[in-house]
């Protein structure tokens, strides 16, 4: 199938383990998660760009109460988990999941901390799901 | 360089009521806006007959989802016994009813109509948490909730980012609340009114009825760190950071400026109206301000020839508490990392040089998402009045005050300015 720039690519991108994003040919821009075109030049003449997925901490939060999705996975007050705003070392940032941390106390956690992306794998609604998480680097 | 947005004509706010918010097991939302809709007659001076209502602009977030009812515009139209009159239903998550009063106000200024019902309603309560949550968190980027984004933790997030640049503390949102309660107690509409104080010895007395060991705070800001009253939702925010899940309704009547004195003797004129959009998260290049506020501000103070200085009070769209505190930096009332202090000093006081959510902000009053916005402008319209009861401010010369509505995580937000004349 073909790829097409766009949030469907993005998360498939997940399943082999990779962190798609685009590049503009015609002005350099880079886009993460990908878009159909570039918002600064207005060309549609992008690529794929692969992003290594080394980063910085740069805001996140523990979620104690959570969305059904998230409680039919067995995450709830005695089991929160984390998400935050990262920023890659390419210059974008992205929300991801944050693992390998202490969920019940995300004081410990430190913003600016160096994190690597990995693709871990879930159940969601019976089938298995590939998402966004960063760990301590 | 852009122009100066304005109106085609004036536009005046002469009538307006909300239902009393909070969770309602008996009642839906058509039973609710009914409330809202008999009070608001009574409400305009010289009386409104509603078969002259023109059209109706109505905001509501997700009757779809927590309903599984759409096309609300003619349900309510059938329920006001206006049918055939025209009626739309606007959605900007949070925001919803500040849309519908933006779509009533453009409708009268362009002469198009001369008398339009805008009104706002949401029914959550039947829904379980975890639903709600689910619901709300919709209303993100699809980024966002697609990778365990809450609400609350997007508001937490950003909290986060605030309390590292302007080196504070979840403690010092303690301010918010406290004020938020302290408001709420005057506001007879409110779903928690009541003072922190007043819940200290409620707990107390429901322990000693139950025979249970009586809990005790050695103040107030003591209670507000117990876990087992307040505790986390989404860290670093607490219980108390957040507002409540609730049901409720609330409707305006607008009409134009040149018929206004005919409704109304002291008609509230529309003078600033701003909306803007903002990024997701990961986009925003400064998570500690809200871009589409700044926008919202922009158009409204460039609208009214206004600035930040001559609003006298404000409602501010106080999802959690961080918001409220952010908010207040991004329309100008405090410098950026000011906000934090101003409320600690009690600058947002009710009788503070600067009253912020007089009416219990969405925090205390209750937030039905779809009817907050123009639940803020009726608070603004009852101040200047001088209906606003026991919490009244007390200023001699209250004449402008503003109401900033914020939509999803900062996708949508709004700000009108109403001004007093005369
Ligand atoms: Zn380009």
């Amino acid at each position: 199938m073909e790829m097409s720039f766009n949030e469907l690519s993005y998360w498939m991108g997940m399943e082999e383990a990779k962190l798609m994003g685009v590049k503009c040919k015609e002005c350099g821009a880079i886009y993460l998660p990908p878009r159909p075109f570039c918002v600064q030049c207005y060309k549609d003449a992008l690529e794929w760009k692969e992003f290594q997925g080394d980063g910085k901490l740069i805001a996140f939060t523990s979620i104690f109460v959570v969305p059904k999705s998230m409680a039919e996975q067995g995450y709830g007050r005695d089991n929160p988990y984390i998400v935050g705003v990262v920023e890659l070392n390419e210059g974008v940032r992205i929300v991801g999941r944050i693992e390998g941390v202490d969920t019940k106390r995300p004081e410990t956690i430190k913003i600016g901390m160096p994190l690597k992306a990995g693709f871990p794998k879930a159940m969601e609604a019976g089938v298995s799901k590939a998402y966004l998480a960063f760990r301590p680097a | 360089m852009s122009r100066t947005p304005k109106l085609g004509r004036g536009v005046c706010l002469v009538g307006g009521a909300m239902s009393k918010f909070g969770m309602f097991k008996g009642l839906d939302y058509k039973d609710l806006f009914a409330q809202a809709f008999l009070e608001m007659l009574d409400s305009v001076d010289n009386g409104l007959n509603p078969k002259d209502i023109e059209a109706l602009y109505l905001g509501n977030f997700s009757s779809d989802f927590f309903l599984k009812q759409s096309h609300l515009g003619p349900v309510l139209t059938d329920l006001l016994g206006i049918v055939p009159r025209p009626a739309a239903r606007l959605e900007g998550a949070c925001a919803s009813s500040a849309l519908a009063f933006r779509a009533g106000v453009q409708a009268v200024a362009s002469g198009m109509y001369d008398i339009v019902l805008v009104g706002g309603l949401e029914e959550m309560s039947k829904r379980s948490t975890e639903e709600v949550t689910e619901g709300l968190a919709m209303a993100s980027s699809p980024y966002e909730w697609k990778t365990g984004f809450t609400f609350p933790g997007i508001f937490a997030t950003i909290a986060t980012a605030y309390f590292e640049r302007y080196k504070a503390s979840a403690d010092d949102l303690f301010a918010v609340t406290l004020k938020s309660h302290e408001n709420a107690k005057l506001n007879p509409k409110a779903q928690f009114g009541v003072t922190i104080k007043e819940l200290m010895a409620q707990r107390a007395e429901k322990a000693k009825a139950k025979g249970q060991p009586v809990p005790s705070w050695e103040d107030e800001r003591a209670f507000l760190s117990d876990p087992r009253v307040n505790p986390e939702i989404a860290w670093p925010l607490r219980l108390f950071d957040c507002s409540p899940i609730s049901d409720g309704a609330c409707c305006l009547l607008l009409v134009a400026e040149e018929i206004a004195k005919g409704f109304s003797d002291t008609p509230v004129h529309v003078v600033g109206l701003g909306q803007g959009s903002g990024y997701p998260l990961y986009l925003k290049e400064d998570l500690t301000q809200f871009e589409a506020t700044k926008q919202a501000a922009k158009e409204a103070y460039a609208m009214s020839g206004l600035g930040p200085k001559d609003i006298q009070i404000a409602e501010v769209h106080d999802c959690f508490s961080i918001a409220e505190v952010i908010h207040t930096e991004d329309l100008g009332f405090f410098a950026p990392g000011e906000g934090i202090k101003a409320v600690n000093d009690g600058l947002t006081r009710r009788s503070g040089p600067k009253p912020i959510n007089t009416s219990g902000g969405l925090k205390c009053k209750g937030h039905p998402v779809g009817a907050t916005g123009v639940a803020q402008v009726l608070e603004i319209w009852l101040q200047l009045r001088g209906r606003a009861g026991e919490r009244q401010v007390p200023i001699a010369d209250l004449r402008v005050g503003a109401a900033h509505n914020l939509g999803g995580t900062g996708g949508t937000c709004t700000l009108t300015i109403l001004q007093k004349k005369g």
